[in-house]
């Protein structure tokens, strides 16, 4: 959205100005001597237009296009430490990207990646949504306990995932002793060191890591639906689960679509909290493509192999990223 | 069109401040080495990773005692241990090393491979008397580039009364220490706790066990190796070791002894200051058990060494290198081990040493056929560390057999 506004406003910039000039040429072209002084204020304008646009472009060359330009460079070099004292960095082609794809840890990390990112954004959004719905009751604490749903947000994560640790240790785990203090359970279920249950406490965490952000974006969202639709709805006999379908849901699809689509590359790409809960164990069963890229690159030293594993993540998120654009762009021309 | 004038011209200073900007900062960067040789050192820039105290002090006051006797002043700057070596490579492309460089022993191979470092040699530093472990961590292709006054290792930790209520003697072989820490384990109470999580720290715990039997760390896919993964396997399988090691850092572990979760512990002596801080607490400190009596244990060998960067200008190296010199010294050897309760390198020192701190005795004598991780390796040690620490963790899961685990991690 914002991309399609910050385009309309560079391109009715100029033709602002050009129009502006064309009615000034208009009313003095009787004045031969005066035409190449105008012609440099024209050129001069144009200059100044130009100069307003550098900041934004420079900042844009320096911080974003650099790092992912270098990325794809280092991505076709053997890129070792080396490199850092002798500047050396041999070209090396594909073989970065054949090692890191044929290699028996990919199709691991993928689907691991693909579970963690539809897992988290399914918990997130559908409990997001939930909360966002009943808040939008009037209660009273309702303003109190919607900021303290917040308060994961506002958590560094790699405290929130030295706590969630602490919570799902095996043997002296919170959740374990819970559970056994209830008589559900009679020996530690081993959360973070179960093959088959790892994935899932990880994705639990980042679901509750996630809620806010949902949370926040859908109740705004339904703040912006006019009361008038659902009384007009309820004359009509459509309330409740009715109202949710017809109403609440076409109005909320433009925020829907931002939340997830946000939610998507914001999931593709998490780090710390795998690496605090798991570091990618036991056995790499939480092992992601962002935690693989990481460790080949600044654990193992084999930078070109970690960002060429970077880049494949990357283009995954620019799918996405895409996908997002054109939904928006049809939602504007509709 | 005057005001456009006016209004230009900070304009277009703004944008040659913002383009220049860049070119400056690195010019700001550059400008520390660029002193003239034959200038007198005044000072010499250090850095670090012990920035916790009291280790932070400790190698603080060494350093300073060192510089006042080199006739310079220390500018030293401590950072995290996990941000060192993405310091040291960010200083190294922008040619701002410092004077004196600390690194974790196994982290020198792969820095000297990167022409980053000079030979001690260049200096006339002696290396008589290190334990060959300790020299070998040191080493890069024949030549010496870093040195540890003092080093550390891993061993048996066990307590003493949980041990004495029933009746177990402290073990020296896999057999008994099977049967120990099975007979240990009761209630909410664990025979042992290691760690074995995915991360070096995790191959480093197993390195004793696979060293001592044979294994070899280049090719792990042989009998040898397996027996010990085994072993491991099998006190995870029966319950003797609770299966979260598979996620505990040696801190985790060190945490559940304290708390008398595990009877036994494989840890270091930076762990004593802490295990002290609870008096109740009686614990003894044995070798790491060997598979048949017999067989000599093999512990890894841990510790930081001190190096000299190639900063390109050679009287500062050579002050840089009396400091390291210094901090190497017998009286700093022997002053460092016992204030933060680590060995001193020199084998020459270990026996006045041992008699004088018994708590760390068993460390002293592990330190004597401690191995370096990087002595076969080199610069392999981050690839093949990664494949031992898998085929644990595959191992220990029950996903594959340790034979199967080691043969595949080898592998990939």
């Amino acid at each position: 959205m914002s991309m399609t506004t910050d385009l309309s406003h560079t391109a009715a910039g100029p033709s602002a100005g050009k129009s502006s000039r064309k009615h000034g040429r208009a009313n003095t072209s009787g004045t031969e001597a005066q035409s190449p002084r105008r012609r440099s204020r024209q050129r001069r304008e144009r200059i100044f237009q130009w100069l307003f646009l550098v900041p934004a472009v420079v900042y844009m060359a320096l911080f974003f296009g650099y790092p992912v330009a270098k990325n794809v460079v280092m991505s076709f070099q053997d890129y070792t430490t080396s490199t850092f004292f002798t500047g050396e960095a041999p070209w090396v082609g594909l073989a970065n990207y054949a090692t890191v794809l044929s290699s028996s840890l990919f199709s691991t990390s993928l689907l691991n990646t693909a579970l963690f990112t539809l897992g988290s954004i399914l918990g997130q959004f559908v409990i997001g949504l939930a909360l966002a719905i009943f808040f939008q009751r009037k209660f009273p604490l309702n303003g109190i306990l919607r900021s303290l749903l917040l308060l994961p947000w506002l958590l560094p994560l790699i405290v929130s995932s030295a706590v969630w640790r602490w919570i799902l240790d095996k043997d002296s785990g919170a959740l374990n002793r819970f559970l056994g203090a209830l008589g559900i359970i009679d020996t530690g279920i081993p959360w973070l060191t179960s093959t088959s249950l790892a994935l899932i406490a990880v994705v639990g965490v980042n679901i509750w890591i996630g809620i806010p952000f949902n949370l926040t974006i859908l109740y705004g969202g339904l703040q912006e639906i006019p009361d008038e639709l659902y009384e007009a709805g309820s004359l009509d006999g459509a309330t409740g689960w009715r109202a949710f379908r017809h109403i609440t849901w076409p109005m909320l699809r433009p925020v829907v679509s931002v939340v997830l689509v946000l939610g998507v590359v914001y999931t593709l790409k998490v780090l710390d909290i795998i690496l605090g809960l798991t570091n990618g164990g036991p056995a790499n069963s939480t092992q992601t493509i962002a935690t693989q890229s990481y460790a080949l690159s600044f654990n193992e030293f084999k930078f070109g192999e970690g960002a060429a594993l970077g880049n494949v993540l990357v283009i995954i998120s620019l799918v996405f990223a895409v996908l997002y654009l054109r939904a928006s762009r049809r939602a504007v021309d509709e | 069109m005057k005001s456009a004038h006016r209004t230009a011209r900070p304009l277009s200073l703004a944008v040659a401040a913002l383009v220049g900007l860049p070119l400056f900062i690195s010019g700001c960067g550059a400008a520390g080495n660029s002193a003239s040789s034959t200038e007198p050192v005044k000072e010499i820039s250090v850095v670090d990773y012990y920035n916790n105290e009291p280790d932070k002090s400790f190698i603080g006051d060494a350093l300073t005692a060192c510089g006042t006797k080199a006739g310079v002043t220390i500018k030293r700057e401590t950072v995290p241990g996990k941000s060192l070596i993405s310091k040291v490579l960010q200083q190294s492309s922008s040619k701002t090393l410092p004077d004196v460089l600390m690194l974790d022993n196994p982290d020198l191979q792969q820095i000297a491979a990167t022409g980053a470092l000079a030979p001690l040699a260049d200096f006339k530093i002696s290396t008589d008397d290190f334990a060959p472990g300790v020299l070998s961590a040191g080493t890069y292709k024949d030549k010496v580039y870093g040195l540890a006054p003092t080093v550390n290792t891993i061993a048996l930790f066990y307590n003493k009364d949980i041990l004495a209520k029933a009746g177990v003697t402290p073990p020296t072989t896999w057999d008994e220490l099977k049967s120990a820490a099975a007979k240990l384990t009761s209630g909410d109470q664990y025979g042992l706790a290691f760690n074995a999580n995915p991360t070096y720290e995790g191959t480093w715990q197993f390195l004793p066990v696979m060293w001592s039997n044979g294994g070899d760390e280049k090719k792990i896919d042989t009998k040898e190796t397996e027996q010990a993964l085994q072993l491991w396997t099998d006190l995870v399988k029966n319950g003797s070791v609770s299966s979260s090691a598979l996620n505990w850092t040696q801190a985790d572990v060190k945490d559940q002894f304290m708390a008398g979760k595990a009877a036994m512990m494989v840890n270091g002596p930076w762990q004593i200051p802490s295990l002290d801080k609870q008096p109740a607490l009686q614990y003894g400190v044995v070798k790491i058990p060997v598979r048949e009596a017999g067989q000599t244990s093999v512990a890894p060998l841990g510790g930081e060494v001190w190096t000299v960067p190639q900063t390109g200008n050679k009287t500062r190296q050579a002050k840089a290198a009396e400091v390291v010199a210094c901090l190497n010294s017998d009286e700093n050897q022997l002053a460092m081990a016992k204030v933060r309760n680590t060995i001193p390198s020199k084998t020459t020192l270990a026996e006045t040493f041992a008699s004088e701190n018994p708590k760390l005795a068993t460390f002293t004598e592990l330190i004597k056929t401690a191995r370096a991780r990087t002595g076969q390796l080199g610069e392999e040690w981050p690839g093949q560390a990664t494949k031992i620490y898998t085929a644990i963790q595959t191992a220990l899961t029950g996903n594959a057999s340790p034979a199967d685990a080691l043969k595949q991690a080898q592998g990939q």
